[in-house]
C-alpha cells in the first residue's frame, strides 16, 4: 500500500513536508497501525504513539485520509490503497504524528474529573441502582484519545477557553453519577460564554469518536440542566 | 556529562494501577513524590483488563477470605507464599470498597451493591464444585474503569507526573547496595535526568511481548526487570508465565474470562465441550494453566477447528444480545473488529496467548525489595520496592488465577506506599550522597546507540527474539526444545548488545526508546528461559514433557535468577500463613 505521512522533525527540518512510502504487507496485517509497524521496519525515523493495539489506551490517534481515528482498529481492507497520514489537527506538533496534548489534558482537568463526595464514607460499597449506574454507560468509556475534541472547530478557536467535547462528557460523567454531590458547582464552573456554550452542536465528535459515544447528547443534557435550574 | 538532578523523598516508576495506588498514599501523605510513565497514565496497560477485580465481598454468594485464599494457594499450584497470599486476600475488601468511594464504576446488583461474576478457580468451600461470585466487574472493561479513577484521583491529590520519560537504569550506593533512585529519558527531548530518592519504587509492569503471541501492549518491554537484572537484583520464579486461553486467533487481543464466567464455553471441531473431560467439576471455569493445556491438547491431538485445524471456538450466543450487551460489551466490540465475528451470532476463534507474568522482582508483602544477602534468603535492599507484575511476591506463584491481578496492583501498591511512607520518615532528613559514577551505565548505552553507524536492526533482534520464545517456552516445554531455546535466546542476548538506530534525532526518538526497551526485554527473556530449562518439573504454568508431575521434594522452592554469569538460586517457599493454618499441597484437580 501507499503511505503518504506528515513529517516533521524540529531537530532537523525547517519545516513540515509529507513523505510518501510504499509498504510491502503480510497476509496478518489487518489494521492500520500494523502497516506502521511495518512502515517503521523500514524507516525508524517514522514516530508515532500506539501501545494497547486493541482500542483501549488512546495512543495512536491520528488524522486518517481526513478523518480522526485510532489506527489500531481501522481495518486495512476497508480503506483505499493510499492512506494520508496527518497528526491529529490543531494541536501543536512535537514531531511527525506525535501531538502536544497539554491544551487538551489541561481542559479534561479543568473540570475537576472525579467523584466528590465529602460525606464519611460507609464501611461498605456505597448504593446504586442497576438503573442509576446506567447513567454512566456512554461516558465512562471515554479512552482520552483526543479524536473528537481535534475535530472539533470551536475547539479549534478556542483550545485554552472550550472545555471540548472529550472534556465536557467527563463532565457529565460526574454530574449523572448518584454519588457525585458536587453538581451544582460543576454546573457553576461550566456557566461561561466558553467552556459550555462554545459547543454549536456540530457533532463532528460523535462522528470521530472511535469509542461510539456521543458528546453532543452530553452537552445537550448539561445545557438542560443549566436551563432548569435558572427558571 | 552535565546532568540534571532532580530530588524527591519518593518516586514511583509506571502508572499503571500499583504504581498510582502506590502514588496516591505518597502524595496524600504530603511527601514529595514524582511518578515516572513512558506513556500517559491511561495508557498503562492495565487499561486493557477486562473481566474484574477478586474480593470476597459476598455479594452474589457466600464467600469469605479464608476461601479465596484457598483458591489462591491451589492455583499457584502450591509455590504462592502463604503468608502474602493471606495478606492479599484479608485486605482485598477493603480495597475493592475504598476503590468505590474513589468513584469505579461497578455494575450494580438491584440491591445497589457491586456486581460479581465467576471466574475461573474462584469456588466456594476450598475447592467444592459450588463456584463462588467473586470478581468484581465493571462490564468487561474493568481494568479501564479502575486506571481511569485511580489516575483521576491522583489528579485530586496533585500528584507529580513525570509523563513520556522512560527510566533507564538503577542508581545503588556501591557501599550496601541501597537504591538511590534511577536516571531517566525524557522522550519529547532526549534530555536525561537523574531522579534522586529516598525510596524508589518500580511498578513497571510486565514483559509479555517477549512472546510472538500475546496479549500484551508493546509498551510491556520488562523494563523493571531490565534494570533491576542489571543492577544486580535477581528475578524470581520467571519460568511461570501464564498463557491465557483466550486470546484471539491470529491476533492475540484478549477475550475476558469473564465470558465463560457469563456462562459460555469452549468447543473443539465436533461441538464437543471438551473442557468436561479435563476439569470434571469446575469445566471451563478451571483455571487457566489447566484450560490453556487441554486447549492445546485438543488442538494437537487434531480436534482443532478452522482450515488448519488451529484453534478452539468460545461460544457465548446462547448468552442471548441482552447479556452480551449489557456485561460483554467490549468484548463484541473486540471480536467484530479483530474476528470479523459477532458472538451474538457465532463463537469466537480462540487460542492460548501470552498473557502475564507471574515472577518478577522478588519482593515481600509490604513492597520491599528483597534478595539473598550473607546468611538471610531475604535481605531488604534498603530505599528499593516493586509492586504488581513487575513484583513477585510471590501471591501468584506458578500460575496466577483471573482477577487476582487487579487485586494484586490495589493490594500491594496500597501497601509499598504505606511501607514508604513510614521508611521514609525514619531516615535522616538529607538524602544520601550519589555516588560518583551515577549515570554511567546509562550514559554509556545511549552513547553506544548515538555511535553506532552499522549493526542489527533492533526489529530484527526482537522479531527473533518474540518467534525464539514462543517455539522453545510455550504451554507445553520439552527438553531439547528448551536447552536449544537457551542458546537462541544467549545469542540474541548478545546481538541486543550490539543493535543500531538510523534515527539519532534528540526529539520525542521512538527508535531510541525501543532499542532501549529490547534491552530490557532480553534480560526478561533469559531468566524466563534458563529457570524454565532449570526446572525439571511440572507446576502451574511450567509444563515440562520429559517430567510431567510436581515433584515438592524437590521444586517446592522459588527460583532466583542472576545477571551476572547466567546464575540460578534458589529459596524456600513460605508455608506458613499469617495467621491460619498452611493449606498443605495436594493433587491439583479442578
Amino acid at each position: 500500500m501507499r503511505l503518504s505521512i506528515y513529517r516533521y522533525d524540529p531537530d532537523r527540518d525547517a519545516a513540515p513536508r509529507m513523505q510518501d512510502y510504499q509498504v510491502a504487507l503480510e497476509p496478518s496485517d489487518r489494521m492500520l497501525l500494523d502497516a506502521l509497524v511495518r512502515l517503521k521496519e523500514q524507516d525508524d525515523s517514522v514516530s508515532f504513539r500506539r501501545s494497547c493495539r486493541e482500542g483501549v489506551c488512546g495512543s495512536d490517534a491520528m488524522n486518517i485520509n481526513g478523518k480522526n481515528g485510532l489506527a489500531c482498529i481501522t481495518k486495512l481492507a476497508e480503506l483505499p490503497d493510499h492512506v494520508t497520514l496527518r497528526p491529529l489537527p490543531g494541536l501543536p506538533v512535537i514531531r511527525d504524528l506525535i501531538v502536544d496534548m497539554t491544551q487538551f489534558f489541561r481542559q479534561y482537568e479543568s473540570i475537576k474529573p472525579y467523584l466528590i463526595n465529602d460525606t464519611a464514607p460507609p464501611e461498605r460499597e456505597r448504593l446504586q441502582s442497576p438503573e442509576e449506574r446506567e447513567h454512566l454507560n456512554g461516558l465512562y468509556e471515554c479512552i482520552l484519545c483526543a479524536c473528537c475534541s481535534t475535530a472539533c472547530p470551536s475547539f479549534w478557536w478556542n483550545p485554552d477557553k472550550f472545555v471540548g467535547p472529550a472534556g465536557l462528557l467527563q463532565a457529565y460523567r460526574f454530574i449523572a453519577d448518584t454519588r457525585d454531590q458536587a453538581t451544582s458547582e460543576r454546573l457553576d464552573s461550566l456557566e461561561d460564554p466558553y467552556r459550555l456554550f462554545r459547543c454549536h452542536s456540530i457533532m463532528n465528535c460523535v462522528d470521530a469518536c472511535p469509542k461510539g459515544l456521543n458528546p453532543t447528547h452530553a452537552i445537550g443534557k448539561i445545557k438542560e440542566m443549566m436551563v432548569r435550574r435558572s427558571v | 556529562m552535565a546532568v540534571t538532578i532532580r530530588k524527591f523523598d519518593a518516586i514511583v516508576v509506571g502508572a499503571g494501577g500499583s504504581g498510582l495506588r502506590a502514588a496516591l498514599e505518597l502524595a496524600r501523605a504530603n511527601l514529595r513524590v514524582a511518578v515516572l510513565t513512558k506513556v500517559f497514565p491511561t495508557r498503562s496497560h492495565t487499561v486493557a483488563a477486562q473481566g474484574g477485580i477478586a474480593a470476597p465481598l459476598a455479594n452474589s454468594s457466600e464467600d469469605n477470605w479464608h476461601w479465596h485464599m484457598y483458591d489462591t494457594v491451589k492455583g499457584s499450584d502450591y509455590l504462592g507464599d502463604q503468608d502474602a497470599i493471606e495478606y492479599m486476600c484479608r485486605r482485598a475488601n477493603e480495597v475493592v470498597v475504598e476503590l468505590e468511594h474513589m468513584g469505579m464504576p461497578f455494575d450494580r446488583l438491584d440491591n445497589g451493591k457491586i456486581y460479581q461474576r465467576p471466574f475461573g478457580g474462584h469456588t466456594q468451600e476450598y475447592g467444592s464444585a459450588k463456584m463462588a461470585m467473586r470478581a468484581c466487574a465493571a462490564a468487561d472493561r474493568t481494568g479501564h474503569a479502575m486506571l481511569h479513577t485511580l489516575y483521576q484521583q491522583n489528579l485530586r491529590a496533585s500528584t507529580q507526573f513525570f509523563v513520556e520519560w522512560m527510566a533507564l537504569d538503577l542508581i545503588r550506593d556501591p557501599q550496601d547496595g541501597a537504591v538511590l533512585g534511577v536516571t531517566a529519558l525524557e522522550m519529547e527531548t532526549g534530555e536525561v535526568s537523574i531522579f534522586q530518592a529516598k525510596a524508589t519504587l518500580f511498578a513497571t509492569g510486565g514483559s509479555g511481548r517477549m512472546f510472538f503471541s500475546s496479549t500484551n501492549a508493546f509498551i510491556n518491554t520488562g523494563d523493571g526487570l531490565g534494570m533491576s537484572a542489571r543492577a544486580g537484583i535477581p528475578l524470581e520464579d520467571m519460568e511461570f508465565y501464564q498463557f491465557h486461553p483466550t486470546g484471539v486467533y491470529g491476533a492475540g487481543v484478549l477475550i475476558t474470562e469473564g465470558v465463560r464466567g457469563e456462562g459460555g464455553y469452549l468447543l473443539n471441531k465436533d461441538g464437543e465441550r471438551f473442557m468436561e473431560r479435563y476439569a470434571p467439576n469446575a469445566k471451563d471455569l478451571a483455571s487457566r494453566d489447566v484450560v490453556s493445556r487441554a486447549m492445546t491438547t485438543e488442538i494437537k491431538e487434531g480436534r482443532g477447528c478452522g482450515k488448519d485445524a488451529d484453534h478452539v471456538l468460545l461460544k457465548l450466543d446462547h448468552l442471548g444480545p441482552e447479556v452480551i450487551n449489557l456485561r460483554l460489551p467490549g468484548i463484541r466490540e473486540i471480536s467484530i473488529k479483530f474476528a470479523n465475528t459477532d458472538p451474538i451470532r457465532e463463537p469466537i476463534p480462540v487460542v492460548p496467548t501470552a498473557h502475564y507474568q507471574m515472577g518478577g522482582i522478588p519482593a515481600n508483602f509490604m513492597g520491599h525489595v528483597v534478595a539473598p544477602e550473607g546468611a538471610s534468603a531475604e535481605s531488604t535492599v534498603p530505599g528499593f520496592y516493586a509492586a504488581g507484575e513487575c513484583a513477585c511476591v510471590s501471591v501468584h506463584g506458578g500460575n496466577r488465577l483471573g482477577c487476582n491481578s487487579l487485586l494484586d496492583l490495589l493490594v500491594f501498591g496500597k501497601s509499598s506506599g504505606e511501607q514508604m511512607i513510614r521508611d521514609i520518615g525514619s531516615l535522616p532528613k538529607p538524602h544520601r550522597n550519589l555516588p560518583k559514577e551515577a549515570g554511567e551505565r546509562s550514559f554509556a548505552r545511549l552513547a553506544r546507540l548515538d555511535g553506532a553507524s552499522s549493526g542489527e536492526r533492533v526489529a530484527d533482534v526482537l522479531t527473533d527474539l518474540r518467534r525464539t520464545m514462543q517455539a522453545h517456552c510455550g504451554v507445553f516445554r520439552f527438553p531439547e526444545m528448551l536447552i536449544e531455546g537457551v542458546a537462541k535466546v544467549k545469542q540474541i542476548a548478545e546481538r541486543a548488545g550490539r543493535t543500531y538506530i538510523a534515527d539519532k534525532s534528540k526529539v520525542f526518538n521512538t527508535a531510541r526508546v525501543e532499542a532501549l526497551e529490547l534491552d530490557n526485554l532480553v534480560e526478561a527473556a533469559l531468566a524466563t528461559i534458563v529457570s524454565a530449562e532449570a526446572r525439571k518439573e511440572s507446576r502451574g504454568a511450567q509444563s515440562r514433557a520429559d517430567f510431567p508431575d510436581r515433584d515438592d521434594g524437590k521444586w517446592m522452592k522459588h527460583t532466583l535468577w542472576y545477571k551476572e554469569g547466567n546464575r540460578l538460586d534458589y529459596k524456600p517457599v513460605h508455608l506458613k500463613p499469617m495467621s491460619v493454618d498452611s493449606f498443605q499441597p495436594k493433587v491439583r484437580t479442578y
